[in-house]
């Protein structure tokens, strides 16, 4: 345990480790912890995530020192920020970039742990905590963009929040509830405020911590599916493991740099993204009056956006698209229990489970593309195609992963 | 499957072509930071002909004159009409309230102007104003239909006279074809300037609307100038320093199999 570890040493660390588990810490997490040695390209994106959230507090809290939370406040203050702070430029485009890096590395740790059933047991919690980490994020995200005060920071919120108006009997209540008004108005904008600089930083910050506690209690998964821990040598370090520290420590490094590098070409060279990171009518303020002709939401919506506007209307509700986006993300929390495959890693799954895979791949860029494009009947259909494939990956998982035939699992990690 | 794919196919690729429209025709330029003379002439421009009605409200005088290479103390002089310090921002002294009396709608503010619309479309725009007796100004615009500002650069450009349809001009371009090189006057069938009437010629009248916009981006984000210089910097440090981390990983690495 770690309590009684690292007792009684000489120097300074030793009278901390009396105190307090420091030394005992460490090793439990980076120098003692055993990370499989077969780690790949994935496998860099769990530790970007930590980077951009880093990223993401440090230039918020020097951000929110020059911001005004107001309605008749917000847009100049920006606007004060990109031009009179010292390189608050800077910092402005370091956070709006980082909010859409959040969500690429997110999006590709995700995608790593479905590839190799990292959510399988025993790392359900794991997967669970990290899916909490994504509604928060999701939610930190949306409140974040209210901020600025532009046209489509505006209408973006309005459509959002208008979705819980579908909600059978207590929509109407419900969103004036989340409004705090009729209509999204300063009162909306400071409560976003609170929510997007105090409460939900706490929470994601928490969650985090869990998730990783979660994981170094079960150890890491690999892209071979297999558990290191059952082949330990004689001091009980698993013959596959390397410590964190330094070995991935220094390997993250280079990812680190490599990310940097195309986040840093972005943040001093397209800051607006093509239009995706940075939309233009948010150039104008918030004009309550004045609908912009086309609202899209973020990138990293829009797939959730397509399906919401995919689904037809029911005696004249929005409720059934509302409720098909909600299980979209829903289903992804069950994830560990529609797997019922011998096998984790799709390198020893039965080709049913790799079509599935890619198929759901394609649905979803597609969908994220549909989101962000005007809508025509042609679209619809494939949107409609497409929200249909994506879940028939999650419905049809309990079949083909339990009749088709797998592949033998290796007993050490490979390459 | 394969359906599939082509339905998506299908679906998909005329989305490609649509996605730069919307506005109609517009006129390419280039914008160019570094040219401090067209800036320079821009904000003379801009101070001149367009502040009469918008103001800029988040450029400060000062950051202009500095960033664009110019004395702050002989911008202050020569243009800056009103009472404000060179410091300040470039505020008008008419109110949005009696704007939105007087125009419908009170012109906007012009500092994100470039950002909101980007450049090209302002180029176009600044110079697709033509003769339209119906309209309360006397003109209209082939970019944006029955707008509700004046040709304020139209004693410059003099009067446009229009042959085409709005949606024809809007759709190709009022100047899109450029100029006859043996006669200097413009090829397009659609508008003609009416002789006399401008101080300017129609290629001196496009270098004046360049410089006007050029300025107008520099005003929608004067970052970019220290951010193309520090990002350079930056990418350069990042790609060395990746050799370094790949060279460190390697040497740690050396001996797990």
């Amino acid at each position: 345990m770690a309590g009684s570890r690292n007792k009684g040493n000489p120097g300074i660390m030793g009278w901390i480790d009396d105190r307090f588990p420091a030394t005992a810490m460490w090793e439990d997490h980076l120098s003692k912890y055993y990370a499989p040695k077969n780690f790949n390209f994935w496998y860099f994106f769990g530790s970007l995530a930590l980077l951009v959230l880093v990223n993401q507090l440090l230039t918020g809290i020097w951000l929110t020192m020059s911001y005004n939370p107001s309605a008749e406040g917000a847009f100049a203050s920006i606007e004060y920020i990109m031009r009179d702070v010292e390189y608050g430029w800077l910092l402005r485009y370091m956070h709006s970039t980082g909010a859409s890096a959040f969500f690429v590395v997110v999006y590709l740790h995700m995608l790593r742990g479905m590839m190799y059933g990292s959510y399988r047991k025993p790392r359900e919690l794991v997967w669970l905590f990290g899916m909490t980490i994504y509604l928060a994020l999701m939610a930190e995200a949306f409140m974040g963009y209210l901020l600025p005060w532009g046209q489509m920071s505006y209408w973006g919120a309005q459509v959002i929040v208008s979705l819980f108006q579908a909600v059978p009997f207590i929509g109407p209540d419900l969103a004036e509830w989340i409004r705090g008004d009729y209509l999204i108005s300063g009162i909306t904008l400071n409560r976003f405020f609170s929510l997007h600089v105090v409460a939900l930083p706490i929470v994601l910050l928490a969650l985090v911590v869990l998730h990783i506690i979660a994981l170094h209690e079960v150890g890491s998964n690999n892209p071979d599916g297999i558990e290191i821990k059952e082949k330990k040598d004689e001091n009980g370090v698993p013959l596959d493991g390397i410590p964190f520290h330094p070995y991935y420590s220094v390997k993250d490094i280079v990812g680190v740099v490599v990310f940097l590098f195309v986040f840093c070409a972005v943040v001093f060279f397209f800051p607006e993204g093509g239009g995706y990171l940075i939309e233009a009518p948010n150039f104008e303020p918030a004009n309550p009056l004045k609908t912009p002709p086309h609202i899209a939401p973020v990138w990293y919506f829009t797939p959730f956006y397509a399906m919401l506007r995919a689904i037809p209307p029911l005696f004249g509700s929005q409720f059934p698209g509302v409720v098909v986006m909600g299980g979209a993300i829903a289903i992804l929390f069950v994830l560990p229990w529609l797997d019922r495959s011998p096998v984790k890693s799709i390198r020893y799954k039965g080709m049913p489970s790799k079509i599935m895979l890619v198929i759901f791949c394609i649905s979803f860029v597609i969908l994220g593309y549909l989101g962000v494009v005007a809508s025509t009947p042609g679209r619809t259909i494939v949107a409609q195609v497409c929200t249909a494939l994506y879940f028939a990956y999650f419905f049809l998982m309990p079949f083909y992963t339990k009749m088709e035939s797998t592949k033998p699992v290796p007993e050490r990690v490979t390459g | 499957m394969k359906k599939f794919l082509i339905t998506l196919v299908m679906a998909v690729l005329p989305l490609t072509a649509n996605a730069a429209g919307g506005s109609g025709h517009l006129d390419h330029m280039d914008v160019d930071l570094h040219n401090q003379a067209s800036l320079q002439r821009g904000m003379k421009t801009f101070v001149n002909y367009c502040m009469g009605c918008h103001s800029a409200e988040y450029q400060r005088y000062e950051r202009a004159a500095i960033d664009l290479g110019m004395n702050p103390e002989v911008v202050a002089e020569h243009l800056i009409f009103g009472d404000l310090k060179v410091g300040e921002q470039m505020k008008i002294s008419m109110s949005k309230e009696d704007a939105g009396k007087w125009f419908g709608n009170p012109p906007p503010d012009l500092t994100l102007e470039a950002r909101l619309r980007g450049g090209d479309w302002l180029y176009t725009y600044l110079r697709s104003f033509y003769a339209d007796d119906s309209r309360p100004w006397g003109v209209n615009n082939a970019v944006f239909k029955d707008v509700g500002m004046p040709n304020v650069l139209g004693s410059l450009q003099g009067i446009v006279k229009a042959n085409c349809s709005w949606d024809e001009m809007n759709a190709h371009g009022l100047a899109g074809h450029g100029i006859d090189p043996l006669t200097n006057t413009p090829l397009n069938s659609c508008a003609s300037v009416v002789d006399g009437t401008g101080e300017l010629s129609p290629q001196e009248f496009d270098k004046v609307v360049y410089d006007l916009v050029n300025f107008m981006v520099y005003m929608g984000e004067p970052s970019k100038l220290d951010s193309h210089r520090i990002g350079t910097y930056v990418l350069i440090f990042l790609f060395l320093f990746f050799f370094l981390a790949y060279a460190l990983k390697k040497e740690f690495w050396r001996d797990i199999h």
